[in-house]
């Protein structure tokens, strides 16, 4: 796709529609606009928009669909992939001007709020009306629009689901300028294709999401969470087949071991309650009554007794929960400032076959030389594996890596599982999709993506490229 | 070493509700835990108790189900609880709690030692610890934050009084406030739930006491009372420095130097 340079003209003229303090062009614009957060590919965008309103995003998707200008919506950049990076330069919409919470209705079990609300303001705003939004993804300051496109899961994802479970309505953008709503306040759907559940997920490809309509649940009155440890990783593990099959209907189900959580220590600078075995399972429980989620949490942990749990440790009040939860959140941080450098593999396998995987990772780390510590959403299959650099050389490096890639998907695809879990294909992943998913599949994604940007200036080349030969 | 820690039940949430005409704490239906600040003195006797063996005892003062908080602490490791109830102890101020709890702590047993958390979230006044050890006749430190030295006759400790640290040497028996944050408590272990006796925690009341003359205790016994108690107001202050890093990075420069804050 060819795609025309921006130059100082088109800034002026997005200038004269937006706000000339909220257009920055050329030298104006920060490098941080230019990578996300694992940053091994970076393009510092030609132009960057800081739109306020829906109508202002479709001036400027009219526009740059007019003049062909690559154009990229941005929330806070915490992405992992290379979604957020404009790898054709063009426009980046920093979306997070639009930060407003819009309404909350009580009857409809709803909220809307327009796409820069971070995660953490909508979890807060939630609790604070009595209700809570349950999707729980680590990185608690990214926004509410990318999280829905990458239909981001978290750690209550077990019990509750992922993002796409509680999008009711979307207003987005088309790249050709047209302002529409997709979905509504409505618990049930039958009419024509879900065009809301094709953007979940889609990373920005398809429109731009500027307002969102999320379902909530009542605020569950108790909540406990228990951290087991195991003797070791593989009885650690195991025990969690066990645990789904149980019924207990944790919410969260987290796997750790000892060396992550070392590094959380060192990075935090705060200790563990507990870091003396070699392996953790960390679950909660919540409901309506205490005694409710006692008896779910004892059953469990006589379970997990019996599976060859050291202790079963109870986290009852926030201040136990804290210490722990905090680490947890800052596992990705930890094992990011133990290496140099350092890239990801977001699989998501089966349930029933995520102990198989993380032996299987371990396999590879002594196959292929390289430091792989992992972590991960036990309780749904969704693992995060880390491959860290550790100062080797560009050659071996990039040699080991894309070794130990080929060897992770190749196992997850063939236990029936897929590339990425809730971070998303982006640029970085799009091979691993394409081999993962095959032709059929990937010509139908292809054109979908025709039909919502004919002329491929929203986020190109991401996910699925428009044209057969840009996919690198 | 033998070592008695005191503990109270408080309520779980930090939004604690006041009734508007009687202007009295909201108890009911309430969830209450361990005071937080009593989770470091007890995590500090436990790691005294690994280091150098010996007993760690837990006393409590409440109403009946304050059980609860000496059950929690043995699943946390504590030996032994004891729980100080009776309707004579009712409406005690700092000096009546402090005096009680001297009384109870003698009628327990002998300690080497006796930690209590620095304050509690309830009543917030950090006077407890050190009234009782008047009343014991022992010396105490306040705001201990670390424990340098053990030795047969007393310790090291160093105390944190925000402008100054101290290091401050006692000998046995002794009394010590244990500060926030100065360890990483331990969790309560479900194996130990299940192996605690319940009836390793003592009840007692006033005829327990070697000092049986009720004026002494609760209502009676103390000599301050609580005119009114109102929530805190609420301060929701903020302002919104805009413009890039470098102009909020000025703007805040000069807001703190203002204040003369740099």
């Amino acid at each position: 796709m060819k795609y025309n340079t921006m130059t100082i003209e088109d800034a002026k003229y997005l200038a004269s529609v937006i706000a000339p303090e909220r257009v920055l062009f050329g030298d104006e614009v920060s490098h941080d606009y230019g990578h996300d957060e694992l940053g091994d590919i970076t393009r510092v965008p030609d132009c960057v928009v800081k739109p306020l309103t829906t109508e202002e995003v479709a001036e400027v998707m009219k526009y740059a669909n007019a003049h062909l200008i690559p154009v990229l919506a941005r929330g806070s950049g915490s992405g992992l992939v290379g979604s957020a990076v404009p790898v054709h330069g063009g426009i980046v919409m920093d979306m997070t001007g639009m930060n407003k919470i819009l309404e909350l209705d009580a009857d409809n079990l709803t909220v809307r709020v327009q796409c820069g609300v971070l995660l953490m303001e909508l979890a807060q705003f939630a609790l604070d009306n009595g209700f809570m939004y349950p999707p729980d993804p680590g990185e608690k300051s990214a926004t509410i629009g990318g999280n829905i496109n990458t239909n981001a899961g978290g750690m209550r994802a077990v019990k509750y689901g992922v993002t796409r479970d509680y999008v009711r309505a979307l207003k987005v953008v088309l790249p050709t300028g047209e302002i529409q709503e997709f979905g509504g306040k409505v618990v049930k759907n039958s009419s024509g294709y879900s065009l809301k559940d094709l953007v979940v997920g889609s990373e920005g490809t398809l429109c731009v999401v500027t307002e969102a309509t999320m379902k909530l649940v009542p605020k569950p009155a108790h909540s406990i969470s228990l951290l087991v440890p195991f003797p070791s990783i593989a009885e650690g593990i195991g025990a969690v087949p066990h645990i789904v099959r149980s019924g207990a209907a944790p919410t969260a189900i987290e796997f750790m071991q000892r060396d992550v959580i070392l590094n959380a220590e060192e990075f935090l600078g705060k200790k563990f309650p507990d870091s003396k075995s070699e392996a953790y399972i960390l679950l909660t429980f919540d409901g309506e009554t205490k005694q409710g989620v006692e008896a779910a949490y004892e059953q469990i942990a006589e379970l997990c007794l019996e599976l060859g749990a050291i202790d079963v440790l109870i986290m009852d009040t926030d201040e136990r929960k804290d210490p722990v939860w905090a680490a947890r959140s800052a596992f990705l941080e930890a094992i990011k400032a133990s290496t140099d450098f350092m890239d990801e593999c977001d699989v998501v396998v089966p349930r029933s076959h995520v102990a198989e995987f993380i032996e299987y990772t371990h396999e590879v780390e002594r196959e292929v030389e390289l430091r792989i510590p992992s972590f991960g959403h036990a309780g749904d299959g969704n693992l995060h594996i880390y491959l860290c650099r550790d100062g080797l050389n560009d050659e071996v490096w990039k040699q080991r890596l894309e070794k130990a890639f080929d060897l992770l998907y190749t196992r997850a695809h063939a236990l029936g599982g897929f590339v990425s879990g809730e971070h998303g294909i982006g640029y970085v992943k799009r091979g691993y999709l394409y081999e993962s998913v095959g032709g059929i599949q990937t010509e139908l994604m292809r054109g979908i993506k025709r039909v919502f940007d004919p002329n491929g200036i929203l986020n190109p080349d991401k996910v699925i490229a428009l044209e057969k030969e840009s996919e690198g | 070493m033998n070592i008695l820690v005191c503990i109270k039940q408080v309520p779980a949430s930090s939004n604690v509700r006041v009734d508007p005409v009687t202007g009295v704490l909201i108890r009911d239906g309430a969830d209450v835990k361990m005071n937080p600040y009593d989770l470091f003195a007890l995590e500090m006797a436990l790691q005294l108790r690994d280091c150098f063996g010996g007993k760690v005892d837990v006393l409590t003062m409440g109403p009946p189900q304050a059980k609860d908080v000496l059950l929690e602490a043995m699943y946390m490791g504590a030996d032994d609880g004891m729980l100080l109830t009776d309707r004579r102890f009712a409406g005690a101020d700092v000096v009546a709690t402090s005096y009680t709890l001297s009384q109870g702590a003698t009628a327990m047993g002998d300690y080497d030692l006796i930690l209590c958390g620095k304050q509690t979230t309830d009543g917030d006044t950090a006077q407890v610890g050190a009234e009782m050890a008047e009343f014991l006749g022992i010396d105490h430190a306040t705001n201990v934050i670390r424990i340098e030295r053990v030795t047969d006759a007393g310790l090291d400790v160093i105390v944190n009084f925000e402008q100054e640290v101290y290091n401050q040497t006692m000998e046995f028996p002794c009394l010590l406030t244990v500060e926030k944050d100065a360890n990483v408590p331990r969790l309560p272990s479900y194996k130990k739930k299940k192996q605690v006796d319940p009836a390793r925690v003592r009840i007692c009341t006033l005829d327990d006491f070697a000092d049986q003359d009720a004026t002494h205790y609760g209502l009676s016994g103390s000599p301050t009372s609580v005119e009114k108690i109102f929530p805190p107001e609420k301060n929701d202050d903020r302002m919104k420095l805009s413009g890039t890093a470098a102009e909020c990075a000025d703007q805040l420069v000069a807001l703190l130097a203002d204040r003369r804050l740099i």
